[in-house]
């Protein structure tokens, strides 16, 4: 479906939403990404699959510098938005995560109510000029994340009174809030059920029109149903990274293709 | 000698154990399988013969003086002890103990002496009688023990049964000790308040707890009005809290959030080395250094300052707080869970508004919690008031007047030579019992609290 976004070698400098080139994360001695170069294109989704451990959540964490708040990590290479190095000392990293949001695998409400979530990031960056703005925002961000008919009725419950899977997709409203131009999701549906699953995968590919969106997948099926472009890491290296369809139907690397079919992993 | 039948019981019980446990690794040569391991085989013999023996030793150590110093006396010829009171004849029982021990004052007499003599060969056979009752009852148990080795005895239920029974044992003293400390408490404050009615005690505004020595005293009528006292003690408290919960707060935020790993690990262990002072140290800095500081800089201003304000001694006590209170908001900062903050941090948060609109807010109960045993602590505080403080009971609350707290007056009138039957010394404990009621309401306000923010987070 999305023929004209092929990966050739050179993509055109406008599409090119982040790019990442010869990255390498350290844990301490360990080597967990290991010369990686990604071009995610804009208004595309983009899947990372591999088997666990391979550093599909560190590479995730990278593109918006949540590596930093972990000491012992330290990062080299490459990693443009827009042409604009996000690890130059000039760049403040709180303002690149504002345009890099970030959905964890965990959901991770915050102990305050419903619309208090939601509207965390819209008043930390002062998105909405007053309360009649705010609930719009609030509102508009729960419907893009299938919420809003089931607690538009309790907005001042707490956050952490909902189920998992609710909770997940207020914490993807959260993000969706502050009008991010990048979403980073990792494993975003590992505590969903297929309905809602099937809601947030329609949400992702409705987010698409408007941001580019990357997300960590265990499922293959998941992968192929969402993504445009899928990479394919194995032991921190990206082993393959290509048009979705190509991964899954014309792999060029065997350990890809053995991945895939369900060989490893 | 007790130290021998100690040693004696170890000795049998650790024979009981090998023993047990040979006879049951005997039982599996020929493929038998126990019910228990062999180690609870000789587990179980070890518990059955320490734990019986243990406390008839211990018995034997409590009861034995008294019944010797009862056979002693019983074995007076008649008439020795006549016409004396109790006091008097503890005073015979003294003076026949110190003979035994070779002091000897003036010339007792023989009946006195003979006494003596019969105190220390009556030690003398209890001894014997000790070692010999400690060998035939560890004995028979291990004989009793020995024979119970089978294939299908439930040795691990058996050991762990006596283990659980021994835990259980200790919690009971530790419950016992308390229940008989608060029993003593209101039975000598209950006895103030027939002397001296609650209503005088709650409502009254003078604390001057003098009595009459002599019947014909003029300033007879002491007053127990506890007000000025619990007002200083809340002054005093009021001044620490206000001193430590703030720098208390900062610095946990600061360390939790901001430090850098070096500062980190310099400052903590300081604060920790802040909290293990000894309070009667912080008393000394609070006389020596904060008080006279303070009048120093009053006589620049113009202002007469007492030399033992509330200001010094809570401005100290807030200091000695501040650990405290800093390692409590540290402890519910770090239990908030690191996700919260990865979570702002990724909207765009700056790690200041991730502490103030996430972190904060989540560990507020677990600070308040803190503060609120901080409360309790600097309610109960007795050293550095005693030191610091005043001991005029007056009504005031102006930080830079002389107050005196319910602790420091608990101190005065137990000092000296009391009686435990006038309202002068009684009013310690009513004192003692308000204190205690308001440290467990805090704290029981705090521990709820505390666990209630546990809950949400488990
Ligand atoms: N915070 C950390 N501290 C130290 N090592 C880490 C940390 N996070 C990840 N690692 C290491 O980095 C490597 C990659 O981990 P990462 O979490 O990126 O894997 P993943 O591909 O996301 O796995 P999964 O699919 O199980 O989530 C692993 O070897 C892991 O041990
Ligand atoms: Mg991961």
């Amino acid at each position: 479906m999305n023929d004209m976004r092929r990966t050739e070698p050179t993509v055109t400098e406008n599409t090119t939403k982040m790019q990442a080139r010869k990255v390498q994360v350290y844990y301490g001695d360990n080597h967990a990404i290991k010369d990686v170069d990604v071009d995610i294109a804009d208004k595309t989704v983009t899947a990372f699959i591999g088997p666990s451990g391979c550093g599909k959540s560190t590479f995730l964490r990278c593109l918006n510098r949540m590596n930093d708040t972990i000491d012992i990590a330290r990062i080299e290479g490459d990693i443009r938005l827009d042409g604009e190095d996000i690890y130059d000392p000039k760049v403040d990293p709180v303002q690149l995560r504002a345009k890099v949001g970030m959905v964890f695998q965990k959901p991770n409400p915050f102990p305050k109510s419903i619309f208090d979530n939601v509207a965390y990031g819209p008043r930390i960056h002062g998105l909405a000029r007053n309360k009649a703005e705010l609930d719009v925002i609030v509102e508009k961000s729960l419907r893009r994340a299938a919420l809003w008919d089931e607690v538009k009725d309790r907005l001042d419950a707490a956050g952490t009174s909902l189920s998992g899977g609710q909770q997940q997709r207020l914490c993807i409203a959260r993000a969706v809030a502050t009008n991010p131009e990048v979403l980073l999701m990792d494993e975003p549906c590992s505590a969903l059920d297929p309905i809602a699953t099937a809601q947030v995968e329609e949400l992702i590919d409705d987010l698409r029109s408007r941001f580019s969106v990357v997300i960590v997948t265990h499922s293959m099926q998941q992968a192929a149903r969402v993504s445009q472009k899928t990479a394919f890491f194995h032991l921190g290296e990206l082993v393959e990274y290509d048009d979705t369809s190509n991964i899954f139907t014309n792999p060029k690397d065997s350990r890809t293709e053995s991945y895939v079919t369900g060989r490893i992993g | 000698m007790t130290l021998t039948a100690f040693l004696i019981l170890l000795v049998l019980a650790v024979t009981g154990y090998v023993m047990n446990r040979r006879a049951a690794s005997a039982l599996t040569a020929d493929g038998t399988r126990l019910h228990s391991l062999t180690h609870f085989h000789g587990l179980y013999a070890l518990l059955t013969v320490l734990v019986p023996v243990f406390v008839l030793i211990c018995l034997f150590l409590i009861l034995e003086t008294p019944i010797i110093n009862a056979m002693v006396m019983a074995g007076l010829p008649d008439g020795a002890l006549d016409g004396l009171d109790t006091g008097g004849q503890q005073l015979v029982l003294a003076e026949i103990r110190s003979i035994s021990r070779g002091r000897v004052f003036g010339t007792p007499e023989d009946w006195k002496l003979a006494a003596a003599d019969r105190l220390v060969a009556l030690y003398g056979w209890f001894d014997i009688l000790l070692i010999v009752t400690v060998i035939a009852l560890s004995l028979a148990i291990l004989l009793f023990t020995r024979r119970r080795v089978a294939a299908e005895f439930r040795a691990r239920q058996a050991s762990e049964k006596i283990v659980t029974g021994l835990m259980v044992a200790c919690s009971l003293i530790a419950i016992l000790t308390t229940i008989g400390i608060v029993f003593a408490l209101v039975f000598e404050a209950w006895r103030f308040f027939q002397m001296v009615p609650l209503t005088d005690f709650l409502f009254g505004a003078n604390w001057e707890p003098q009595i009459p020595i002599r019947e014909d005293q003029i300033a007879a009528e002491g007053a127990f009005g506890w007000l000025p006292v619990i007002l200083g003690t809340i002054v005093i408290s009021f001044v620490a809290l206000f001193i430590a919960t703030p720098i208390g707060l900062l610095s946990a935020i600061y360390l939790n959030e901001f430090a850098p790993h070096r500062i980190r690990a310099i400052v903590k262990p300081v604060l920790e080395i802040l909290a293990g002072v000894p309070t009667v140290v912080y008393g000394f800095f609070a006389i020596l250094v904060v008080a006279p500081a303070l009048r120093g800089a009053g006589a620049e201003l113009g202002v007469p300052i007492s030399p033992n304000t509330a200001l010094a001694a809570g401005g100290v006590m807030g200091i000695m707080l501040i650990p405290f209170i800093s390692s409590f908001a540290d402890d519910a900062l770090t239990a908030v869970p690191r996700s919260l903050r990865d979570g702002s941090l990724a909207l765009g948060a700056t790690r200041g508004e991730t502490m103030l609109k996430v972190l904060f807010p989540a560990a507020i109960p677990g600070i308040v919690g803190g503060v609120l045993l901080a409360v309790s602590r600097a309610i109960g505080e007795t050293m550095i008031v005693v030191m610091a403080a005043g001991l005029m009971a007056k009504l005031t609350i102006n930080p830079l007047d002389s107050v005196t707290t319910v602790t420091v007056q608990i101190v005065t009138l137990l000092i000296g030579d009391t009686a435990f039957d006038n309202p002068k010394t009684l009013a310690a404990f009513a004192l003692g019992l308000m204190l205690f009621i308001i440290t467990l309401g805090i704290n029981v306000l705090a521990l709820r609290i505390v666990r209630k923010y546990r809950e949400i987070y488990d």
